[in-house]
């Protein structure tokens, strides 16, 4: 019977299945960090049980780390208290870390990726909902709560119900200037935040092909956005090549082997899924959000929207809530909006390709004096790599300011936060209420188009430099 | 995990669509290792109104929280549904769960309950007008009855049971912990392992 590539990699881990019950799926990854694994750990400890496969576990610090000064003590002691119960954690349960000051530290989505340990076919789990990140390799990969953390540990596998399976085809050629933040964005704002609830989403299409992996990690990542716990590209040559000279990536007979069964994951021409949309990438136009949620977007070029316009009345009503936080007036030209901070980072955009892109646009510029520019490398090699190619004198030379890697301002749970009121373009993945601080007003943007705002003060495209 | 069978309560009306995990519990409230005393941080940045509907006496005491349309969306920390139930909440109802959200709190022994929007705006009004208006949710029955009004939810099966039990997922799966090493000794060699490290 013809298949989804969902479909594929769910029946190649079916450890056990009966009617009316979950299927008990294995785990190939799970990826730990210090926020959502405390309780999970204590939970083993309780019941005496190991974790099942440290080889299969991996963690790294990333939610909570200050990206100054990490050569000394963390200042804050209950952050500090959460990253000490982790190295605690996997020095007792034999777990794999990455801490602060090391060389592979970073988000754990940018870690994965880099160390090739992420590769297609498998299941990958992680206490954090842009597990999703990882499908861009033709993985399935979504994020978990702290209970189904402690399952994995102790089991390697999670009992699920099978989601539906959503095509979104994303054809044509995207303009100069539009990125694949701005599919993702476009794709969000189409089928809202619970558009995708109950769906793992397979991304097809010439638009879709044409991306670097990690223009593909961009779009997968935002997956949960649309309400997706999971969203995944069929991998192809740019995956296999991606893959290949990674630390992790198999070698000798097992890399053919492994190449060989890659290349059957792919959805079956004649495949069935349960909805499928299509979008068109030569209408496209880099994308920012106005309201509080990720499906609040327009391209750049629009005004701010009137709620007396939407006749949903649910709709309307988030909207003008949406307004009144950011504090935005219906029909004001978004690109007229001045921000006070531009940040440049996160699991969604903090990779060296989207720090090369801003840079490009930086070179030999400076930033408007009304704003702040902060840019954080998603991991300490992405760093290391920017530094080498001299991206971080670029920043630096533009008045930016260089920092470590960690999540960061994407949701302030380290010192990096916006003040009440203040306004950001963000390259990272969510512009909920309060989420890169308290009262702190966000836009998300594409590195792009967070450049090019740093530059000009306003929310701005590089077409208007 | 408490059993959850049928419960009765009063009921809070929140009149919002899309309300995600970092407006029910924000992240800087996140650092704590235990399970226990997040209710400092539910709803925070909203709470400082006092107009908003948990600081109004007439819901004190309630316990059963009812949402607008995606309720839960975006980050997956379990912390939002361990501030909702170290709050007081046993049951959300809403018209549409994220499914993250929806999925921690079946693991956790928060009942979340499905109900038309119809129904939902239907028992808003009721509790607004009459804020100690008796609820009862009943998981055995399938139905939420409020007044002379039964409501049917659908849950599935086997998770009905769970929570009927009690029973921990863990547990549960340890009792097949024979097929899941005998699906270890079919998997492919090919596949990484995260030791010894390469870097």
């Amino acid at each position: 019977m013809s298949k989804t590539l969902a479909e594929k990699i769910w029946a190649d881990h079916i450890v056990s299945s009966a009617a009316n019950e979950p299927d008990l799926l294995y785990i190939d990854l799970h990826l730990i960090h210090e926020v959502t694994s405390p309780q999970a750990f204590d939970g083993l400890r309780l019941a005496g049980r190991p974790v099942r496969r440290p080889d299969l576990t991996i963690a790294t610090e990333d939610h909570n780390v200050p990206t100054l000064n990490i050569d000394q003590p963390i200042a804050d002691p209950v952050s500090k208290l959460q990253v000490d119960t982790l190295r605690a954690n996997c020095k007792e349960f034999g777990v794999r870390l990455h801490s602060l000051g090391d060389s592979q530290q970073g988000i754990v989505h940018v870690v994965g990726p880099q160390l090739g340990i992420t590769q297609p076919g498998m299941t990958i789990v992680c206490g954090d909902s842009h597990t999703s990140t990882h499908g861009a390799f033709g993985a399935l990969a979504f994020g978990i709560g702290t209970s189904e953390v402690e399952h994995v540990l102790a089991t390697q596998t999670l009992p699920l119900i099978r989601p539906k399976t959503m095509a979104i085809n994303v054809e044509g050629t995207l303009k100069t200037g539009v990125t694949s933040k701005d599919i993702i964005l476009a794709i969000i704002a189409k089928i809202g935040t619970g558009g995708g609830q109950g769906y793992v989403l397979e991304y097809r299409g010439s638009a879709i092909r044409a991306l670097s992996m990690e223009g593909r990690m961009t779009v997968c990542n935002m997956s949960i956005e649309a309400g997706a716990r999971a969203g995944l590209i069929a991998p192809d040559e740019t995956t296999f090549a991606y893959v290949k000279d990674k630390p992790h990536a198999p070698q000798g007979a097992d890399w053919d082997a492994a190449l060989s069964y890659w290349k059957t994951l792919n959805s079956d021409a004649d495949a069935v899924f349960d909805k499928e949309i299509t979008i068109n990438a030569d209408d496209l136009e880099p994308f920012v959000t106005w309201g509080t949620n990720p499906g609040q977007g327009l391209p750049l070029n629009s005004n701010v929207p009137n709620p007396a316009d939407i006749t949903d009345a649910e709709e309307r009503g988030a909207a003008e809530r949406a307004l009144t936080y950011m504090g935005l007036t219906a029909g004001t030209p978004l690109k007229s909006v001045a921000v006070d901070t531009i940040f440049l980072g996160s699991c969604t955009n903090g990779r060296i390709e989207d720090l090369r892109a801003a840079a490009d646009i930086l070179k030999g510029k400076k930033i408007a004096d009304s704003v702040r520019l902060l840019v954080v490398p998603g991991s300490a090699k992405v760093r290391l790599q920017a530094e080498a190619e001299g991206l971080d004198k670029v920043f630096l030379d533009a008045g930016g300011e260089w920092r470590n890697a960690g999540c960061s301002m994407c949701l302030g749970m380290n010192p990096d936060q916006l003040k009440p009121q203040e306004r950001a373009a963000s390259t990272s993945n969510r512009n909920f209420e309060g989420r890169q601080g308290k009262g702190g007003r966000t836009h998300l943007v594409s590195p792009l188009v967070a450049a090019a705002t740093a530059i000009r003060g306003t929310l701005s495209s590089p077409s208007d430099l | 995990m408490d059993k959850f069978v049928t419960h009765t309560g009063t009921a809070i009306p929140l009149r919002r669509s899309n309300v995600d995990t970092d407006q029910i519990i924000p992240a800087v409230y996140l650092k704590r290792v235990t399970k226990s005393g997040f209710e400092d941080g539910l709803f925070s940045a909203w709470r400082s109104d006092p107009e908003f509907v948990l600081n109004k006496p007439a819901y004190s005491g309630a316990t059963i929280l009812v949402a607008g349309p995606d309720f839960g969306t975006g980050s997956s920390r379990e912390h939002a549904v361990w501030a909702l139930q170290n709050y007081g909440f046993k049951v959300v109802l809403s018209s549409r769960f994220a499914d993250i959200f929806r999925g921690n709190s079946q693991k956790a022994g928060l009942l979340t309950v499905i109900l038309p929007q119809e129904a939902i705006e239907e028992i808003w009004q009721l509790v607004e007008s009459e804020p100690q208006t008796s609820v009862t949710v009943d998981l055995d029955a399938k139905n939420v009855r409020i007044g002379s009004k039964i409501h049917a939810f659908q849950i599935d099966d086997y998770t009905r049971w769970r929570l009927m039990e009690g029973l921990d997922d863990i547990g549960l799966t340890m009792k097949k912990i024979d097929e899941v090493s005998a699906f270890e000794g079919k998997r492919a060699d090919f596949k990484p392992k995260t030791l010894p490290a390469l870097q």
